[in-house]
């Protein structure tokens, strides 16, 4: 029904200042009493840390949040970087080749990925996520066969009974361990790809143009809009930003983990549904999937702090996540919607 | 002729005039969203064994009325009465209990997909009860097979067993129809029955009102269509700006009726129109071939001028419209633009060569939820306001600005959210935005649909200009008054094949009517 101004009252002006800066105060004011409450919390050694671990899941975020954007959802996103995992390894440690090389194979394998999920979206007709699930499964079990489902790590035994020759290099392990200036090196990457997200999305006509597709796709076709090249664009970024989480997540964990990136997907996808809820935009978005990576970051850190044990963490990012929603669907006047932020 | 002009004439002789006491009267109902003032006292009676037809222009508040009747709407003013008692309908179901059916217009938001023919027939009953919930045909078959009988609806048990997505749109109307009837009403509302039915279905409809009337059920029929005023009506009640304009019984003076729901200033345009014939060619169609059954056609779309292309629904307008702007493909045919090949494979084809589409369903395939003035308008049209894929937000709001200035949108500014506008000015942003980009070819189909007055005598005057400037505007349309107000040229298009192609001036309504109706 539609609301004439004079009925826009009081309530409604703190309706909505309550969806648009809530979740923003409660970021603030569970970081304050974390701060005030563990002293160890508020050092900035302890904050780089808590961003460097949000990083992975950022990144995996803004591969999400352009799946999200044409109105599609990537479930392969988690598979992809556990891919990645083993591929990086896999040319450093069986093939001993250099930590260059082995990011490059990544890269291409991440983007190989957002390819065959276009094709089959885009040129097969899949629903996004029936496709993007078949996928996971693929990539989850194809990447064992080369492995016989063994972790990658330096000094093996391969299966012809030879010790694998090589081993991940330094450079390569810098991708998580090194610094510029004070910030460590994760930290940079999920910022400057925080940035270019955002410009991309909303200050592109080709981010523009995808959050049409988002809105409805048939207005968009009829609007002259190439549906299928820019839903199948989003996939392969996505496929990329998966990769680079990936090349992240190996460096970190120094093998090539065979689980890996597999518990990522769910955390992936809650930061970027709590993205649509921050600020109040009511769509996926490229700061709101970075806040709601640094809330999680921020709950998570916290608690550990607070001396609950790892397996409190699920329930505590659920939680999160709920809370978000709630702002999106329960308290919001606007409709969830998929359309650009500026 | 019996005519009246308000509604005191039209008491004083209904009470010379008939013998029977109404079932429903609706008395001074009022009705407003917001500040909007939809219905402003709506007075009317509907007697048994009468049909009433309820005319109206859209936003006229026709709907507003139906809504109200079939218990959608509860918080309405003014007062209704059913057999001389008060009552409150403040549920659908309420509605039906005092015996009033509605049967809507639009079919997939009343049929119930997945279920079978026979349990959309006894719906009602699965709904209240009567029949379990678990649904065994073997219960429901016999209760669904009476019901399919009151109307000789002559379905056999395999089509009561199909998926009612199998029904075509005149089964499922008339399924629509049983189910309504199986209720035993006393008043039945019939909106828009006809839209989608065929012209024999139209007949068998027909005999059926006037079976229900003699068994007298009280009808109230809202239509666009004076034809079948004419046809099946006793009394007519016109309704603009939510108010009843005029009363008659039959038989009808239709000019007055027509005047009376469009005002006298639209008509009065409409007689101004003032030819304009083109001479070069833009589009040539050779051996196209619009619907499965239908044999190729050649034509030929010309500058300078406004073709209308008119057919019932399912002549294949909106196949030809989305085909020649690259949205759909033909079985079979070419196209050449200005003496070159022209196939678009992707609208976007289209759209490079400033060939434009107004779609048929503004909501669904025009509007993007959300979306501002400014960036529906820009959105065919990225190149034009960034700089190397960089959007420039400043020149996109003063784009937007431009259209809203000249098109007379009424808004906020720019930035208003497209979904927030009335019918008429979403229609005036989404044709403008077209309008404001140098058309070469524009296509319009169904271009007035939902759109108030004013705004469609706007938008027709500003088709017609752009043709004066030398654009091919191509109007698709079914209705007959609708297109001798806009186009110069008229092709009338039966089961995808052209029946007549002649200059507005040339032919009457009859004519038109005549060669839309032939039927193979």
């Amino acid at each position: 029904m539609p609301e004439t101004p004079s009925a826009l009252g009081m309530r409604a002006r703190i309706q909505d200042a309550v969806v648009k800066y809530g979740f923003i105060a409660i970021t603030v004011i569970l970081f304050l009493y974390f701060s005030l409450t563990e002293p160890a919390f508020a050092t900035s050694s302890s904050l780089f840390l808590l961003l460097k671990f949000a990083s992975v899941t950022a990144i995996l975020g803004l591969g999400v949040t352009f799946t999200m954007v044409v109105g599609g959802l990537d479930l392969s996103i988690g598979a992809t970087a556990g891919l990645t995992v083993q591929l990086a390894a896999m040319t450093m440690v069986f093939y001993n080749l250099t930590g260059t090389t082995a990011v490059v194979i990544a890269l291409i394998g991440g983007v190989v990925v957002g390819l065959m999920n276009a094709f089959l979206i885009v040129v097969a007709k899949i629903p996004d996520l029936l496709a993007t699930l078949g996928m996971m499964f693929v990539i989850m079990g194809a990447k064992l066969i080369p492995v016989s489902g063994q972790s990658v790590s330096s000094g093996m035994v391969l299966r012809d009974g030879s010790v694998a020759p090589g081993s991940f290099t330094p450079e390569f392990l810098k991708i998580d361990r090194g610094f510029l200036g004070p910030v460590p090196l994760p930290v940079v990457i999920m910022l400057v790809l925080v940035v270019a997200s955002w410009f991309f999305l909303s200050r592109t006509t080709w981010g523009r143009l995808m959050y049409a597709i988002g809105a409805n796709p048939e207005a968009a076709r009829l609007s002259g809009v190439r549906v299928g090249l820019y839903r199948g664009l989003a996939y392969v970024i996505s496929g990329l930003f998966a990769s680079i989480a990936g090349l992240i997540l190996v460096s970190r964990i120094g093998q090539g983990d065979v689980n890996a990136g597999a518990s990522s997907l769910l955390e992936a996808v809650a930061v970027a549904l709590v993205g649509t809820s921050v600020l109040g935009l009511a769509k996926p978005n490229a700061w709101g999937t970075f806040l709601g990576a640094l809330l999680i970051g921020i709950v998570l850190t916290g608690l550990t702090m607070k001396g609950f044990q790892y397996y409190h963490q699920d329930t505590a990012k659920g939680l999160v996540l709920i809370v978000a929603l709630l702002f999106s669907f329960t308290i919001s006047r606007r409709k969830v919607r998929y359309s650009p932020a500026t | 002729m019996q005519h009246m002009d308000s509604p005191e004439e039209q008491e004083v002789f209904a009470s010379g005039a008939n013998d029977s006491e109404p079932v429903l009267e609706l008395e001074d109902i009022t009705m407003s969203f917001g500040s909007n003032e939809v219905l402003k006292g709506v007075t009317l009676k509907l007697r048994p064994g009468r049909v009433t037809a309820l005319l109206g222009a859209n936003g006229a508040g026709k709907s507003t009325l139906i809504k109200i009747l079939s218990g959608v709407y509860a918080d309405h003013g003014g007062l209704i009465r059913i057999g001389g008692l008060p009552v409150v309908m403040d549920t659908p179901l309420a509605a039906a209990r005092q015996g009033i059916q509605t049967v809507h217009q639009r079919i997939d938001e009343t049929i119930v997909p997945g279920l079978t023919v026979a349990e959309n027939l006894v719906f009602e009953e699965i709904v209240r009860g009567e029949i379990p919930p678990v649904r065994s045909l073997k219960r429901l078959l016999p209760r669904a097979r009476e019901i399919a009988a009151t109307l000789d609806l002559g379905w056999p048990d395999a089509t009561l067993t199909k998926d009612v997505f199998e029904l075509g749109n005149a089964d499922s109307q008339m399924l629509l129809l049983a189910r309504a009837l199986s209720q035993r009403p006393k008043v039945l509302v019939l909106d828009e029955p006809t839209s989608t039915l065929s012209t024999t279905e139209v007949e068998r409809l027909f005999t059926l009102v006037r079976r229900l009337c003699s068994e007298g059920v009280a009808i109230l029929y809202v239509t666009h269509r004076l034809s079948e005023v004419h046809e099946i009506a006793d009394d007519l009640v016109v309704l603009r700006d939510g108010q009843v304009q005029s009363r008659q019984r039959a038989p009808f003076d239709m000019p007055e009726a027509v005047r009376s729901m469009l005002g006298e200033s639209t008509l009065d345009e409409v007689s101004h129109l003032v030819e304009q014939r083109g001479t070069q060619v833009a589009l040539h169609l050779e051996r196209v071939q619009l619907l499965r059954r239908s044999e190729p056609i050649d034509v030929d779309l010309r500058y300078g001028e406004v073709t209308g292309i008119i057919g019932l629904i399912g002549a294949g307008k909106s196949e030809l419209a989305r085909g020649i702007f690259g949205a759909d493909h033909w079985r079979q045919g070419t196209m050449s633009l200005d003496g070159e090949d022209y196939a678009p494979h992707h609208t976007a084809d289209a759209v490079r060569r400033r060939i434009f589409l107004v779609p048929e369903d503004r909501t669904a395939d025009a509007m993007l939820p959300g979306w501002s003035v400014a960036w529906t308008k820009s959105l065919p049209f990225l190149g034009t306001v960034s700089r190397s894929g960089i959007l420039n937000f400043k020149r996109e709001r003063a784009s937007g600005d431009t259209l809203l200035s000249e098109f007379g949108v009424v808004s906020t500014g720019p930035d208003q959210v497209v979904d927030a506008l009335s019918g008429g000015n979403q229609q005036k942003v989404v044709v403008g935005r077209w309008m404001q980009s140098g058309p070469r070819v524009l296509l319009l189909d169904e271009p007035f649909r939902g759109v108030d007055i004013g705004a469609r005598g706007d938008i027709a005057r500003r088709a017609r200009n752009q043709a004066g400037e030398g654009a091919c505007v191509v109007v698709f349309t079914s209705d007959v008054e609708e297109i001798r107000e806009i186009a110069d040229r008229i092709i009338v298009l039966v089961e995808g094949e052209i029946r007549l192609d002649s200059y507005t001036t040339e032919i009457d309504n009859d004519a038109i009517v005549t060669s839309m109706s032939e039927v193979n």
